[in-house]
């Protein structure tokens, strides 16, 4: 029980951070799911909500901000895919990715650019920053409110793809683009809300994740990026319930590691384990194998 | 041309190049930013190139090239640091524990060997992925390497946390070339032997290259190897020419500029590599500067100039190269004295029948 | 004394649920030409995989020149699912990765081409020659292996020209009609310098005239390098013309072999695969 008590406040912290990692990490599985694209540009996107945030909070009231960011995020997201992806999607698979590092350059080049290199800090926003106590651990609201709100929007999202049209259609895509093409499924549209849900998705996790690391940097996506990736590969790249439960299990090991003090090594975790599942089991925990047709 | 009088025509272009190096070093002051687009294009166009043997000739669409970069500049840095500097520089670690300083000389190649070490044991298990998770292996573990480098425990050898310094430098311009002119050579003999073609193969068609004998384990290991040793070098000679080493700068944006340099420049060309190269640091670092000043003209502030804009602008002109040239500079073909021959003469005939206007 | 090149012994292939070959068992005598035909989905190009060793048999083994090159039994999870004859025959489980199956001497082509395509013709064929060049990377990067090199070069322009390829040397293989892009893929496999070659559908999509022309040069290469060959084909005109026994295989089984008048007279066969010639 000793172990509990004293890591608990770790403990938290990565069930909290796990589901931000997971709101992302959804982003990056559906879109690889159906294009078959490690979307380097996701993670930027997500620090780009951050920073719209704080930007328009500045001028505007909290809730006008919040749902204008959520906007805009969505907004930005499909437009990436208009311009960098559409345009390549006959050319060879690594032309593609080579767009994603691209506008991954220039979306953080811009943000640099923007706030001159300073880091900002992220507003408060009334009650979910506001401390509360669990087990006699300290925490803040929206720790505890965001493994609530991600099992949440997780559920809805398994019911749209589940119970919708829309839903069918994108499951059928990721199954096999071609054919689906040929079965008259609008590619485009089906493309486009991938986008925009897995946009919606990391423009909820920023405001959640920089309300707890208030400070927005260009660079604070690429790190959160990475590891919503891996949680995505871990749980087998196209199962969102997967990428989820790989999330949230990056976040707990990750801030236990830092509770036992090696603090150095809890970026390099992720990474470890990411090279023990693509050795171990490449297709994650609930991929599927495929076989190519010699 | 006859083979003997392209190898003249080589070896003359090459003095000539020299001969024209350090004239240029006469003439200008050191602080001139073409030096810097020189030595440092040099330096990239070295690693371009080994990531073009990889990614562009093997088909391994790898994104460790920082990490082996940062193996390279380490092991350089830790041989060569003269014993009586070594209190300074490891001062939180007594001076550290490594007992020797080597020459220049030798430092160099090893530091490429214990690279290409590293990347055999990595490549062991990594290089059975499909191309995406491959990418992404590769890069975690260049974050791994980052990682433990910056290690406290390790800090006799590494100077932990804390950057390396005082060790063997270059001045002149002269060397980052010759050394990675005698590197791209060895680079280019490989892709034309026997084994580039092997390689060749696998990036085309894995199944037939199997059909044809080529054990895939074994090959795609030699040019991970061998890619990762001039990967190596490179880092060793990044090191030497920003003076100072540290692991926290060997990012996976190195990687990616390493990348969009070998991109714009043609997968698949080594030349083009070289050439993209040495454009796109003048562009970063020198010819776009301008970008990166408030100017005025009289009391009016030219809008959107600013610190970080030259970046902004470089990424965007990226961007439009991957999207809308994305066969690069050159493809797949490269520069060579025939080509360019044939290119003028067919040019100078299209302007005799009236179709090119003079 | 019968000289078994390669022998097939209840060779099972079962994918998931389906069983794509169902305990084949044949054998090629060296310097045969052997042909296997059957219709679309019958298991005819997984029979070629597995002795290649794309594929790993479920159950059986193979043979090449007396020495089994793979063998195998149900295990794992397929232990459960097997519903193939023969399960506890076979103990030993030998595997194989393409490349080994090449450099013994067993090349092929493919049903859907895989050339090189954004390669020359001349590199087409020349790397067919890598795996039995005496070198290594040092060697070959640094020159050393002149003799080598000027040896593979020769080889490779003499079978260029015997398939009146030579033209189209320095072009990339892409370029080529489709015609030619076939026989480029059996001058790289014959570069290879294989003793049994295995050929999938080397026919498709010619004409009567170049289907006739193929199947002398079949003959022609089979007798100049002393090979054996392997053939999968729908056109019977060229399998009946040059095969010395036909095995004809049907939802992964052997129906029937023999020479090609006992198979063309063969009714199950008729009826399964060759139809009935209708009176004009």
């Amino acid at each position: 029980m000793g172990f509990f008590q004293t890591n608990l406040p770790y403990i938290l912290a990565g069930i909290s951070v796990g589901g931000q990692y997971a709101l992302i990490a959804i982003g990056y599985t559906l879109v690889y799911g159906i294009l078959r694209l490690i979307n380097f540009a996701h993670g930027d996107i997500f620090m780009t909500a951050g920073f719209m945030m704080v930007y328009l909070s500045a001028s505007l009231p909290l809730w006008l901000s919040i749902p204008l960011v959520i906007l805009l995020t969505v907004l930005l997201g499909f437009l990436v895919e208009r311009i960098a992806y559409k345009p390549l999607r006959k050319a060879p698979r690594m032309s593609i990715m080579i767009s994603a590092i691209g506008v991954s350059y220039l979306i953080q080049n811009c943000a640099w650019y923007v706030t001159s290199g300073l880091a900002k800090q992220f507003p408060v926003i009334p009650w979910i920053s506001d401390s509360v106590t669990v087990f006699s651990a300290t925490t803040k609201v929206v720790t505890i409110l965001t493994p609530v709100f991600t099992l949440g929007l997780v559920a809805a999202l398994v019911l749209l793809i589940r119970h919708t049209k829309i839903g069918m259609a994108m499951r059928a895509v990721s199954r096999d683009f071609e054919t689906s093409q040929l079965m008259g499924i609008k590619i485009n549209s089906v493309i486009s809300t991938t986008f925009i849900i897995g946009s919606f998705l990391a423009a909820v996790g920023s405001i959640l994740y920089f309300t707890n690391y208030t400070t927005v940097t260009p660079t604070a996506g690429s790190m959160p990026g990475l590891k919503a990736f891996v949680a995505a590969v871990f749980g087998g790249i196209g199962s969102i319930s997967g990428a989820v439960l790989g999330a949230f299990l990056i976040g707990i090991c990750e801030n236990i590691i830092k509770g036992l003090g090696w603090t150095t090594f809890s970026d390099a975790f992720t990474f470890a384990l990411l090279i023990v599942i693509l050795i171990a089991r490449p297709t994650g925990l609930f991929g599927e194998k495929s076989m190519d047709k010699v | 041309m006859k083979m003997k009088n392209k190898i003249i025509t080589a070896v003359v272009l090459i003095m000539a190049l020299f001969v024209l190096l350090l004239a240029l070093e006469r003439i200008l002051p050191p602080s001139s930013m073409l030096f810097v687009v020189l030595k440092k294009g040099a330096i990239y166009a070295l690693v371009a190139v080994s990531m073009n043997l990889l990614n562009g000739f093997t088909g391994l669409f790898s994104l460790g090239q920082a990490g082996f970069m940062l193996i390279g500049a380490y092991t350089y840095a830790i041989l060569t640091i003269p014993m009586e500097a070594r209190g300074m520089v490891y001062q939180y670690f007594d001076g550290g524990i490594v007992p020797l300083a080597l020459p220049v000389i030798l430092a160099i190649p090893l530091a490429g060997l214990v690279t290409a070490i590293f990347a055999y044991l990595i490549g062991l298990p990594v290089l059975r992925l499909k191309s995406d998770y491959l990418a992404i292996a590769t890069l975690g573990f260049a974050e791994i390497i980052r990682a433990i480098l910056q290690w406290d425990k390790l800090g006799p050898i590494t100077n932990g946390s804390n950057l390396l310094k005082l060790y063997p430098v270059f001045t002149s311009v002269i060397f980052p070339f010759a050394v990675t002119g005698v590197c791209i050579a060895i680079i280019v003999l490989l892709i034309n032997s026997s084994y580039g073609r092997a390689f060749k193969a696998i990036r085309e068609d894995e199944t037939a290259a199997e059909a044809m004998g080529i054990n895939l384990a074994h090959h795609k290991q030699l040019s991970f190897t061998i890619s990762s040793f001039f990967a190596g070098i490179g880092g060793a000679l990044l090191a030497m020419y920003q003076t100072t080493v540290q692991a926290s700068a060997f990012r996976a944006t190195m990687t990616y500029e390493i990348l969009l340099i070998v991109v714009i420049g043609g997968i698949g060309s080594v030349t083009g590599s070289c050439i993209s190269s040495f454009l796109f640091i003048a562009c970063s670092e020198w010819w776009l500067r301008f970008l990166d000043n408030t100017i005025f003209i009289g009391n009016f502030q030219v809008p959107l100039l600013g610190p970080g804009f030259r970046k902004v602008v470089f990424s965007v002109i990226v961007m439009i190269i991957v999207l809308f040239y994305s066969r690069g500079i050159m493809g797949t073909k490269e520069l060579s004295l025939e080509g360019l021959y044939q290119f003028l003469r067919k040019r100078s005939e299209k302007k005799k029948k009236g179709d090119v206007p003079a | 004394m019968t000289d078994h090149i390669l022998q097939m012994e209840n060779l099972t292939m079962q994918f998931g649920g389906v069983i794509a070959l169902d305990n084949l068992s044949l054998e090629i005598n060296r310097g045969e030409i052997i042909a296997l035909i059957g219709p679309n989905g019958a298991g005819k190009t997984t029979a070629f995989n597995c002795i290649t060793g794309v594929y790993e048999p479920t159950n059986g083994c193979i043979r090449y020149e007396e020495q089994i090159i793979a063998s195998n039994h149900p295990q794992g999870k397929m232990k459960k699912l097997y519903i193939g004859k023969n399960k506890d025959s076979y103990t030993r489980v030998i595997r194989h990765t393409p490349d080994k199956i090449a450099q013994m001497g067993i090349a092929r082509t493919f049903q859907n081409i895989r050339l090189f395509k954004d390669l020359t013709v001349f590199e087409n064929v020349l790397i067919a020659k890598h795996m039995h060049m005496k070198q290594n990377v040092f060697t070959a990067t640094f020159r050393m292996n002149r003799r080598e090199e000027k040896r593979i070069r020769k080889e490779c322009l003499d079978l260029l020209e015997e398939q009146d390829l030579l033209p189209f040397c320095g072009e990339p293989a892409s370029s080529l009609p489709y015609g030619l892009q076939r026989r480029l893929e059996i001058a790289r496999a014959l570069a290879s310098e294989p003793k049994l070659l295995l050929l999938d559908e080397p026919a498709a999509g010619m004409d009567p005239q170049e289907t006739r022309s193929l199947a002398d040069f079949i003959v022609h290469v089979r007798n100049k390098y002393r090979l054996t060959i392997f053939l999968i084909e729908h056109h019977m005109d060229l399998v009946m013309r040059i095969s010395d026994r036909i095995y004809v295989l049907d939802f992964g089984k052997q129906i029937a072999q023999g020479s090609p008048t006992e198979i063309q007279n063969n009714r199950r066969v008729v009826e399964a695969y060759l139809g009935v010639a209708e009176d004009a």
